[in-house]
Protein backbone atom coordinates (compact mmCIF):
# COMPACT_ATOMS: atom_id res chain seq x y z
CA UNK A 1 0.00 0.00 0.00
CA UNK A 2 1.33 3.50 -0.99
CA UNK A 3 1.85 5.24 2.11
CA UNK A 4 0.13 8.88 1.85
CA UNK A 5 1.42 10.53 5.07
CA UNK A 6 4.55 10.13 6.74
CA UNK A 7 5.89 11.14 9.98
CA UNK A 8 9.19 10.34 11.48
CA UNK A 9 10.44 11.30 14.97
CA UNK A 10 8.82 14.69 14.24
CA UNK A 11 9.35 16.76 17.44
CA UNK A 12 7.98 20.53 18.02
CA UNK A 13 8.48 23.12 20.42
CA UNK A 14 7.26 26.02 21.78
CA UNK A 15 9.32 28.64 23.11
CA UNK A 16 7.57 30.24 25.78
CA UNK A 17 6.63 34.05 25.82
CA UNK A 18 7.28 34.52 29.13
CA UNK A 19 10.43 34.58 30.73
CA UNK A 20 12.16 31.88 32.85
CA UNK A 21 9.45 29.33 31.41
CA UNK A 22 10.34 26.42 30.05
CA UNK A 23 9.99 25.25 26.96
CA UNK A 24 6.56 23.26 25.40
CA UNK A 25 7.30 20.44 23.78
CA UNK A 26 4.09 20.00 21.97
CA UNK A 27 5.07 16.57 19.99
CA UNK A 28 8.36 14.30 20.83
CA UNK A 29 8.98 11.97 18.91
CA UNK A 30 5.91 11.00 16.55
CA UNK A 31 6.74 8.03 13.98
CA UNK A 32 3.65 7.99 11.83
CA UNK A 33 2.35 6.53 8.21
CA UNK A 34 -1.23 6.64 6.60
CA UNK A 35 -1.79 4.78 3.57
CA UNK A 36 -3.94 5.46 0.32
CA UNK A 37 -7.25 4.87 1.18
CA UNK A 38 -7.47 4.35 4.89
CA UNK A 39 -9.48 6.32 6.82
CA UNK A 40 -7.21 7.19 9.71
CA UNK A 41 -8.91 8.41 12.94
CA UNK A 42 -6.26 10.42 15.01
CA UNK A 43 -7.51 10.61 18.84
CA UNK A 44 -6.02 12.15 22.14
CA UNK A 45 -7.69 14.65 24.84
CA UNK A 46 -7.40 18.10 24.18
CA UNK A 47 -4.06 19.57 24.45
CA UNK A 48 -2.25 15.85 23.23
CA UNK A 49 -0.83 17.52 20.27
CA UNK A 50 -3.41 16.50 17.51
CA UNK A 51 -3.85 19.96 15.95
CA UNK A 52 0.04 20.33 16.18
CA UNK A 53 0.53 17.48 14.00
CA UNK A 54 -2.06 18.93 11.33
CA UNK A 55 -0.34 22.30 11.39
CA UNK A 56 2.62 20.73 10.56
CA UNK A 57 1.41 18.50 8.10
CA UNK A 58 -0.29 21.72 6.33
CA UNK A 59 2.94 23.54 6.61
CA UNK A 60 1.63 26.33 9.29
CA UNK A 61 4.19 25.34 11.77
CA UNK A 62 7.73 23.99 11.20
CA UNK A 63 9.20 20.92 12.90
CA UNK A 64 11.86 21.52 15.59
CA UNK A 65 13.28 18.21 14.33
CA UNK A 66 12.03 14.96 12.57
CA UNK A 67 10.47 14.93 8.69
CA UNK A 68 6.78 15.02 7.51
CA UNK A 69 5.38 14.16 4.20
CA UNK A 70 2.66 14.13 1.95
CA UNK A 71 2.60 11.96 -1.51
CA UNK A 72 6.40 11.72 -0.50
CA UNK A 73 6.87 15.56 -0.80
CA UNK A 74 8.24 17.57 2.07
CA UNK A 75 5.08 19.38 3.36
CA UNK A 76 6.82 22.93 3.59
CA UNK A 77 6.79 22.44 -0.37
CA UNK A 78 3.66 24.10 -1.37
CA UNK A 79 3.21 21.22 -4.29
CA UNK A 80 2.30 19.08 -1.37
CA UNK A 81 -0.70 20.72 -0.63
CA UNK A 82 -2.03 20.77 -4.21
CA UNK A 83 -3.72 17.57 -3.46
CA UNK A 84 -5.31 17.55 -0.33
CA UNK A 85 -8.41 19.38 1.12
CA UNK A 86 -8.52 20.57 4.63
CA UNK A 87 -11.22 21.35 6.94
CA UNK A 88 -10.06 23.39 10.51
CA UNK A 89 -11.78 22.91 13.73
CA UNK A 90 -13.22 26.04 13.68
CA UNK A 91 -14.72 27.28 10.26
CA UNK A 92 -14.53 31.07 9.62
CA UNK A 93 -14.49 32.47 6.05
CA UNK A 94 -14.33 35.93 4.13
CA UNK A 95 -17.72 36.90 5.23
CA UNK A 96 -18.39 39.25 2.60
CA UNK A 97 -18.27 36.38 0.22
CA UNK A 98 -21.28 34.65 -0.88
CA UNK A 99 -20.08 30.49 -0.82
CA UNK A 100 -19.96 30.20 -4.60
CA UNK A 101 -17.62 33.22 -4.41
CA UNK A 102 -15.47 31.57 -1.92
CA UNK A 103 -15.58 28.73 -4.06
CA UNK A 104 -14.51 30.18 -7.13
CA UNK A 105 -11.72 31.86 -5.16
CA UNK A 106 -10.59 28.44 -4.15
CA UNK A 107 -10.79 26.49 -7.46
CA UNK A 108 -8.38 29.81 -8.70
CA UNK A 109 -5.84 29.03 -6.44
CA UNK A 110 -5.86 25.27 -7.39
CA UNK A 111 -5.40 25.98 -10.70
CA UNK A 112 -8.69 24.74 -11.67
CA UNK A 113 -9.94 25.94 -15.18
CA UNK A 114 -13.27 28.09 -15.43
CA UNK A 115 -15.28 25.25 -17.10
CA UNK A 116 -13.91 22.77 -14.29
CA UNK A 117 -15.10 25.37 -11.41
CA UNK A 118 -18.54 25.57 -13.05
CA UNK A 119 -18.73 22.06 -13.15
CA UNK A 120 -17.55 21.58 -9.62
CA UNK A 121 -19.45 24.33 -7.58
CA UNK A 122 -22.53 23.43 -8.31
CA UNK A 123 -21.66 19.43 -7.32
CA UNK A 124 -20.26 20.56 -4.17
CA UNK A 125 -23.17 23.19 -3.00
CA UNK A 126 -25.52 19.94 -3.61
CA UNK A 127 -23.26 17.85 -1.44
CA UNK A 128 -23.16 19.78 1.28
CA UNK A 129 -27.07 21.18 0.94
CA UNK A 130 -26.24 24.77 0.67
CA UNK A 131 -27.70 25.61 -3.01
CA UNK A 132 -30.70 27.50 -2.05
CA UNK A 133 -28.01 29.78 0.19
CA UNK A 134 -25.59 29.71 -2.29
CA UNK A 135 -25.69 33.45 -3.46
CA UNK A 136 -26.07 34.70 0.16
CA UNK A 137 -22.84 36.59 2.21
CA UNK A 138 -21.24 33.82 4.71
CA UNK A 139 -22.17 36.62 7.23
CA UNK A 140 -26.00 35.19 7.40
CA UNK A 141 -25.08 31.63 7.47
CA UNK A 142 -26.08 29.77 10.80
CA UNK A 143 -22.88 28.00 12.26
CA UNK A 144 -23.74 24.57 10.78
CA UNK A 145 -23.71 25.86 7.18
CA UNK A 146 -20.25 27.62 8.13
CA UNK A 147 -19.30 23.91 8.60
CA UNK A 148 -20.80 22.86 5.30
CA UNK A 149 -19.06 25.60 3.60
CA UNK A 150 -15.70 24.57 5.34
CA UNK A 151 -16.63 20.95 3.63
CA UNK A 152 -17.53 21.75 0.64
CA UNK A 153 -14.04 23.87 -0.04
CA UNK A 154 -12.01 21.10 1.70
CA UNK A 155 -13.43 19.22 -1.41
CA UNK A 156 -12.99 21.55 -4.05
CA UNK A 157 -9.82 20.10 -5.84
CA UNK A 158 -10.91 16.62 -5.75
CA UNK A 159 -8.22 15.68 -2.82
CA UNK A 160 -6.48 12.31 -2.49
CA UNK A 161 -6.15 13.23 1.11
CA UNK A 162 -8.56 14.99 3.44
CA UNK A 163 -7.24 16.16 6.61
CA UNK A 164 -10.17 16.92 8.92
CA UNK A 165 -9.72 18.86 12.46
CA UNK A 166 -12.62 18.05 14.68
CA UNK A 167 -15.25 17.98 11.54
CA UNK A 168 -17.88 17.58 13.55
CA UNK A 169 -17.23 19.83 16.36
CA UNK A 170 -20.14 21.97 17.02
CA UNK A 171 -22.16 20.55 14.55
CA UNK A 172 -25.70 19.06 15.51
CA UNK A 173 -26.61 15.41 14.96
CA UNK A 174 -28.38 15.94 11.35
CA UNK A 175 -24.68 17.82 10.30
CA UNK A 176 -22.45 15.09 12.16
CA UNK A 177 -24.53 12.60 9.86
CA UNK A 178 -23.45 14.04 6.58
CA UNK A 179 -20.46 14.36 7.53
CA UNK A 180 -20.00 10.94 8.61
CA UNK A 181 -22.18 9.96 4.83
CA UNK A 182 -19.55 12.48 2.75
CA UNK A 183 -16.19 10.19 4.50
CA UNK A 184 -18.11 7.31 3.90
CA UNK A 185 -18.24 8.46 0.72
CA UNK A 186 -14.80 9.47 0.01
CA UNK A 187 -13.58 6.20 1.43
CA UNK A 188 -15.81 4.11 -1.02
CA UNK A 189 -13.92 6.35 -4.08
CA UNK A 190 -10.34 5.30 -2.33
CA UNK A 191 -9.64 8.51 -1.39
CA UNK A 192 -7.35 9.11 2.52
CA UNK A 193 -9.23 10.28 5.13
CA UNK A 194 -6.91 11.47 8.41
CA UNK A 195 -9.03 13.41 11.14
CA UNK A 196 -9.13 14.02 14.42
CA UNK A 197 -12.17 13.73 16.84
CA UNK A 198 -13.24 13.21 20.08
CA UNK A 199 -16.86 11.54 18.96
CA UNK A 200 -15.39 8.16 19.65
CA UNK A 201 -18.15 6.01 18.39
CA UNK A 202 -17.75 8.00 15.13
CA UNK A 203 -14.46 6.87 14.73
CA UNK A 204 -15.01 3.70 15.71
CA UNK A 205 -17.87 3.29 12.69
CA UNK A 206 -15.93 5.11 10.09
CA UNK A 207 -12.19 4.57 10.61
CA UNK A 208 -10.00 1.88 9.09
CA UNK A 209 -7.12 2.20 11.59
CA UNK A 210 -6.53 5.08 14.23
CA UNK A 211 -3.68 6.51 16.34
CA UNK A 212 -3.90 7.73 19.98
CA UNK A 213 -1.44 10.53 21.10
CA UNK A 214 -1.24 11.74 24.65
CA UNK A 215 1.32 14.82 25.90
CA UNK A 216 2.69 14.81 22.68
CA UNK A 217 3.49 10.94 22.59
CA UNK A 218 1.73 8.27 20.38
CA UNK A 219 0.88 6.06 22.62
CA UNK A 220 -1.11 3.58 20.33
CA UNK A 221 -1.70 2.82 17.13
CA UNK A 222 -3.59 0.15 14.89
CA UNK A 223 -7.06 -1.49 13.66
CA UNK A 224 -9.65 -0.31 15.94
CA UNK A 225 -10.59 -3.91 16.80
CA UNK A 226 -6.66 -4.27 17.81
CA UNK A 227 -6.85 -1.10 19.86
CA UNK A 228 -10.01 -2.12 21.73
CA UNK A 229 -8.33 -5.47 22.48
CA UNK A 230 -10.03 -6.80 25.54
CA UNK A 231 -12.00 -3.32 26.43
CA UNK A 232 -15.63 -3.31 26.10
CA UNK A 233 -15.17 -0.39 23.45
CA UNK A 234 -12.96 2.32 21.72
CA UNK A 235 -13.58 4.84 24.64
CA UNK A 236 -13.15 2.42 27.31
CA UNK A 237 -9.85 1.45 25.72
CA UNK A 238 -9.06 5.21 24.63
CA UNK A 239 -9.39 5.76 28.64
CA UNK A 240 -7.42 3.21 29.78
CA UNK A 241 -4.71 4.43 27.28
CA UNK A 242 -4.20 7.67 28.45
CA UNK A 243 -4.15 6.83 32.22
CA UNK A 244 -7.81 7.65 33.37
CA UNK A 245 -9.17 5.48 36.17
CA UNK A 246 -11.60 3.46 35.15
CA UNK A 247 -14.36 2.66 37.33
CA UNK A 248 -16.30 -0.39 37.46
CA UNK A 249 -19.42 -0.92 35.86
CA UNK A 250 -21.93 -0.94 38.94
CA UNK B 1 0.87 35.49 -10.91
CA UNK B 2 -2.61 33.67 -10.81
CA UNK B 3 -2.90 33.07 -7.18
CA UNK B 4 -1.54 36.49 -6.91
CA UNK B 5 -4.24 37.84 -8.49
CA UNK B 6 -6.81 35.38 -7.30
CA UNK B 7 -5.64 37.00 -3.78
CA UNK B 8 -6.09 40.69 -4.91
CA UNK B 9 -9.47 40.26 -6.13
CA UNK B 10 -10.46 39.38 -3.09
CA UNK B 11 -9.01 42.55 -1.87
CA UNK B 12 -10.29 44.56 -3.74
CA UNK B 13 -13.81 42.75 -3.61
CA UNK B 14 -13.33 43.33 0.62
CA UNK B 15 -12.97 47.06 0.08
CA UNK B 16 -16.24 47.77 -2.36
CA UNK B 17 -18.55 45.45 -0.51
CA UNK B 18 -17.13 47.56 3.08
CA UNK B 19 -18.44 51.06 3.79
CA UNK B 20 -14.98 52.84 4.64
CA UNK B 21 -14.82 54.13 1.01
CA UNK B 22 -18.11 55.22 0.58
CA UNK B 23 -18.13 57.05 3.89
CA UNK B 24 -15.30 58.75 3.08
CA UNK B 25 -15.73 59.68 -0.48
CA UNK B 26 -19.28 61.19 0.35
CA UNK B 27 -17.93 63.29 3.29
CA UNK B 28 -15.68 64.37 0.45
CA UNK B 29 -18.30 65.56 -1.73
CA UNK B 30 -20.29 67.29 0.82
CA UNK B 31 -17.79 69.41 1.89
CA UNK B 32 -16.65 70.16 -1.24
CA UNK B 33 -19.90 70.66 -2.24
CA UNK B 34 -20.47 73.47 0.57
CA UNK B 35 -17.40 74.96 0.06
CA UNK B 36 -18.22 75.23 -3.81
CA UNK B 37 -21.48 77.12 -2.80
CA UNK B 38 -19.77 79.26 -0.70
CA UNK B 39 -18.21 82.59 -2.62
CA UNK B 40 -15.44 83.30 0.49
CA UNK B 41 -14.04 85.93 -1.85
CA UNK B 42 -17.34 87.37 -3.60
CA UNK B 43 -15.16 86.43 -6.84
CA UNK B 44 -16.93 83.30 -8.33
CA UNK B 45 -13.85 83.31 -10.59
CA UNK B 46 -11.56 81.97 -7.38
CA UNK B 47 -11.29 78.23 -7.36
CA UNK B 48 -7.79 78.05 -5.47
CA UNK B 49 -9.21 77.07 -2.39
CA UNK B 50 -12.00 75.19 -3.48
CA UNK B 51 -9.05 72.85 -5.09
CA UNK B 52 -6.41 73.38 -1.83
CA UNK B 53 -9.55 71.86 0.47
CA UNK B 54 -10.56 68.93 -1.98
CA UNK B 55 -7.25 67.64 -2.23
CA UNK B 56 -6.28 68.00 1.42
CA UNK B 57 -9.36 65.72 1.90
CA UNK B 58 -8.44 63.48 -0.76
CA UNK B 59 -5.06 63.04 0.78
CA UNK B 60 -6.63 62.45 4.28
CA UNK B 61 -9.22 59.80 3.01
CA UNK B 62 -6.92 57.59 0.54
CA UNK B 63 -4.28 57.70 3.06
CA UNK B 64 -7.24 56.21 5.61
CA UNK B 65 -7.95 53.92 3.09
CA UNK B 66 -4.64 52.72 2.59
CA UNK B 67 -3.65 52.26 6.14
CA UNK B 68 -7.01 50.70 7.69
CA UNK B 69 -7.19 48.62 4.84
CA UNK B 70 -3.54 47.07 4.73
CA UNK B 71 -3.15 46.53 8.20
CA UNK B 72 -6.02 44.67 9.03
CA UNK B 73 -5.39 42.00 5.96
CA UNK B 74 -3.18 39.71 7.84
CA UNK B 75 -4.73 40.51 11.51
CA UNK B 76 -7.36 39.41 10.57
CA UNK B 77 -6.76 36.53 8.79
CA UNK B 78 -5.10 35.47 11.35
CA UNK B 79 -7.72 36.04 13.88
CA UNK B 80 -11.04 34.68 12.11
CA UNK B 81 -8.63 31.92 10.93
CA UNK B 82 -9.00 32.10 7.52
CA UNK B 83 -5.48 31.90 7.08
CA UNK B 84 -5.71 28.62 8.11
CA UNK B 85 -7.81 26.96 4.88
CA UNK B 86 -5.94 29.69 2.56
CA UNK B 87 -2.39 28.42 3.57
CA UNK B 88 -3.41 24.51 3.44
CA UNK B 89 -3.87 25.49 -0.71
CA UNK B 90 -0.52 25.43 -2.87
CA UNK B 91 -0.51 29.05 -2.27
CA UNK B 92 3.60 30.36 -0.59
CA UNK B 93 3.08 32.85 1.82
CA UNK B 94 5.38 35.49 -0.84
CA UNK B 95 2.51 34.55 -3.70
CA UNK B 96 -0.38 35.98 -0.40
CA UNK B 97 1.78 38.76 0.99
CA UNK B 98 2.27 40.05 -2.97
CA UNK B 99 -1.76 39.42 -3.62
CA UNK B 100 -2.55 41.51 -0.32
CA UNK B 101 -0.22 44.24 -1.65
CA UNK B 102 -1.57 44.09 -4.90
CA UNK B 103 -5.00 44.16 -3.85
CA UNK B 104 -4.82 46.65 -1.62
CA UNK B 105 -2.88 49.06 -4.25
CA UNK B 106 -5.03 48.61 -6.54
CA UNK B 107 -7.78 49.27 -4.45
CA UNK B 108 -6.12 52.24 -3.59
CA UNK B 109 -5.91 53.36 -7.40
CA UNK B 110 -9.64 52.56 -7.37
CA UNK B 111 -10.68 54.99 -4.56
CA UNK B 112 -7.84 57.45 -5.92
CA UNK B 113 -9.35 57.40 -9.45
CA UNK B 114 -12.85 58.27 -7.62
CA UNK B 115 -11.72 60.90 -5.81
CA UNK B 116 -9.83 62.27 -8.86
CA UNK B 117 -12.32 62.17 -10.95
CA UNK B 118 -15.05 63.84 -8.99
CA UNK B 119 -11.82 66.63 -8.04
CA UNK B 120 -11.90 67.45 -12.02
CA UNK B 121 -15.34 67.50 -12.23
CA UNK B 122 -15.51 70.43 -9.28
CA UNK B 123 -12.77 72.76 -10.50
CA UNK B 124 -13.57 72.41 -14.23
CA UNK B 125 -16.88 73.28 -13.11
CA UNK B 126 -15.55 76.43 -11.68
CA UNK B 127 -12.39 76.83 -13.70
CA UNK B 128 -13.65 75.68 -17.43
CA UNK B 129 -10.94 73.63 -18.46
CA UNK B 130 -9.10 70.40 -17.53
CA UNK B 131 -5.15 70.32 -16.36
CA UNK B 132 -5.28 66.88 -17.53
CA UNK B 133 -1.25 66.25 -17.68
CA UNK B 134 -1.49 68.08 -13.78
CA UNK B 135 -3.98 65.49 -12.91
CA UNK B 136 -2.30 62.44 -14.46
CA UNK B 137 1.12 63.32 -12.91
CA UNK B 138 -0.50 64.25 -9.39
CA UNK B 139 -2.69 61.44 -9.59
CA UNK B 140 0.33 58.55 -10.32
CA UNK B 141 2.37 60.14 -8.27
CA UNK B 142 0.11 60.06 -5.16
CA UNK B 143 -0.82 56.02 -6.24
CA UNK B 144 3.18 55.36 -5.93
CA UNK B 145 2.90 57.15 -2.53
CA UNK B 146 0.24 55.30 -1.48
CA UNK B 147 2.19 51.77 -2.89
CA UNK B 148 4.98 52.96 -0.29
CA UNK B 149 2.10 53.42 2.44
CA UNK B 150 0.87 49.98 1.84
CA UNK B 151 4.09 47.77 1.26
CA UNK B 152 5.18 49.85 5.09
CA UNK B 153 1.41 48.73 6.58
CA UNK B 154 1.40 44.94 5.00
CA UNK B 155 5.23 44.65 6.97
CA UNK B 156 3.54 46.50 10.32
CA UNK B 157 0.99 43.92 9.89
CA UNK B 158 3.28 41.15 10.49
CA UNK B 159 5.00 42.89 13.23
CA UNK B 160 1.94 43.82 15.18
CA UNK B 161 -0.81 41.57 16.01
CA UNK B 162 -3.20 44.28 16.55
CA UNK B 163 -4.68 45.91 13.77
CA UNK B 164 -5.46 49.13 15.44
CA UNK B 165 -2.18 49.20 16.75
CA UNK B 166 -0.38 48.42 13.15
CA UNK B 167 -2.62 51.16 11.73
CA UNK B 168 -1.93 54.03 15.03
CA UNK B 169 1.67 53.50 14.40
CA UNK B 170 1.24 53.79 10.70
CA UNK B 171 -0.41 57.00 11.09
CA UNK B 172 2.42 58.29 12.97
CA UNK B 173 5.28 57.37 11.50
CA UNK B 174 3.60 58.69 7.86
CA UNK B 175 2.57 61.30 9.36
CA UNK B 176 5.78 62.08 10.72
CA UNK B 177 7.74 61.36 7.47
CA UNK B 178 5.26 63.64 5.85
CA UNK B 179 5.62 66.50 7.95
CA UNK B 180 8.88 66.29 9.65
CA UNK B 181 10.51 63.99 7.17
CA UNK B 182 11.53 66.74 4.87
CA UNK B 183 12.98 68.79 7.20
CA UNK B 184 15.50 66.55 9.09
CA UNK B 185 18.56 67.61 7.18
CA UNK B 186 18.09 71.00 8.43
CA UNK B 187 17.73 69.87 11.94
CA UNK B 188 20.80 68.16 11.46
CA UNK B 189 22.37 71.36 11.28
CA UNK B 190 22.30 72.12 14.55
CA UNK B 191 22.59 69.03 16.48
CA UNK B 192 26.17 67.75 17.50
CA UNK B 193 28.66 65.18 15.34
CA UNK B 194 26.57 61.78 16.17
CA UNK B 195 22.87 63.38 16.69
CA UNK B 196 24.32 64.89 12.81
CA UNK B 197 24.73 62.03 11.70
CA UNK B 198 22.32 59.97 13.30
CA UNK B 199 19.62 62.27 11.84
CA UNK B 200 20.90 62.78 8.68
CA UNK B 201 21.42 58.93 8.25
CA UNK B 202 17.19 58.80 8.82
CA UNK B 203 17.07 61.58 6.64
CA UNK B 204 18.15 59.58 3.94
CA UNK B 205 17.17 56.06 4.65
CA UNK B 206 13.39 57.22 5.51
CA UNK B 207 11.69 57.16 1.79
CA UNK B 208 10.87 61.44 0.49
CA UNK B 209 7.62 61.13 0.52
CA UNK B 210 7.30 64.72 -0.23
CA UNK B 211 8.28 63.86 -3.89
CA UNK B 212 4.95 63.11 -4.50
CA UNK B 213 2.94 65.83 -2.72
CA UNK B 214 1.84 67.63 -6.19
CA UNK B 215 -1.09 69.53 -4.80
CA UNK B 216 0.66 72.84 -5.44
CA UNK B 217 1.11 72.89 -9.01
CA UNK B 218 -2.87 71.37 -9.23
CA UNK B 219 -4.09 74.02 -7.60
CA UNK B 220 -2.04 76.90 -9.25
CA UNK B 221 -1.85 75.07 -12.86
CA UNK B 222 1.62 75.49 -12.79
CA UNK B 223 3.76 73.53 -15.62
CA UNK B 224 3.98 69.94 -15.36
CA UNK B 225 7.12 68.31 -13.71
CA UNK B 226 9.76 67.49 -16.23
CA UNK B 227 9.40 63.65 -17.03
CA UNK B 228 12.56 62.55 -16.49
CA UNK B 229 11.48 63.47 -12.54
CA UNK B 230 8.27 61.67 -12.84
CA UNK B 231 10.30 58.68 -13.70
CA UNK B 232 12.84 58.55 -11.50
CA UNK B 233 10.46 59.51 -9.03
CA UNK B 234 8.38 56.33 -9.38
CA UNK B 235 11.36 54.59 -9.38
CA UNK B 236 12.37 55.35 -6.21
CA UNK B 237 8.74 54.68 -4.92
CA UNK B 238 9.07 50.99 -6.57
CA UNK B 239 12.24 50.80 -4.68
CA UNK B 240 11.07 51.42 -1.10
CA UNK B 241 7.92 49.18 -2.17
CA UNK B 242 10.09 46.34 -2.18
CA UNK B 243 12.45 46.79 0.31
CA UNK B 244 9.11 47.01 2.57
CA UNK B 245 8.05 44.12 0.94
CA UNK B 246 11.39 41.69 0.99
CA UNK B 247 11.19 42.90 4.80
CA UNK B 248 7.97 41.81 5.36
CA UNK B 249 8.40 38.37 3.01
CA UNK B 250 11.12 37.67 5.15
CA UNK B 251 9.53 38.05 8.58
CA UNK B 252 6.31 35.97 7.40
CA UNK B 253 8.52 33.29 5.81
CA UNK B 254 8.94 31.12 9.10
CA UNK B 255 6.50 32.61 11.21
CA UNK B 256 4.25 29.85 12.79
CA UNK B 257 0.45 30.94 11.81
CA UNK B 258 -1.63 28.60 14.17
Amino acid sequence: MTTIVRMEKLRVEYRSREMRQATKVALCGLDLEVGAGEVFGFLGPNGAGKTTTMNVLLGFVPPTSGTASLFGIDVRQPIARQRIGYLPELTYYYKFLTAEELLRFYARIFGLSRADANRRIPELLKLVELEPAAKRPIKSYSKGMQQRVGLAQALINNPDLLVLDEPTSGLDPLGRMKVREIIQRLKNEGKTVFFSSHELGEVESVCDRVAIIHQGELKAVGRVAEITGRHTNLEQAFLAIVGYPLQPAP
Amino acid sequence: MNNISAVAGIVIKELYRRKDFYVLFIVTILICLVMASINIYNDAHIVRYLKEICLDLIWVSTLVIAVTTTARQIPAERENRTLLPLLAKPLTRVQLLLGKFLGCWLACGLALLCFYIFFGALAASREHHWSVLNYFQAGILHWFLLGIVVAFALLGSLIFAAPSSNATICFVIIGGILFVGRNLDRVALGLGAVGRNLVLALYFALPHLEFYDLRDLVVHNWPTVPWTYFCLALLYAALYMAVFLIAACLVFRRKAVN
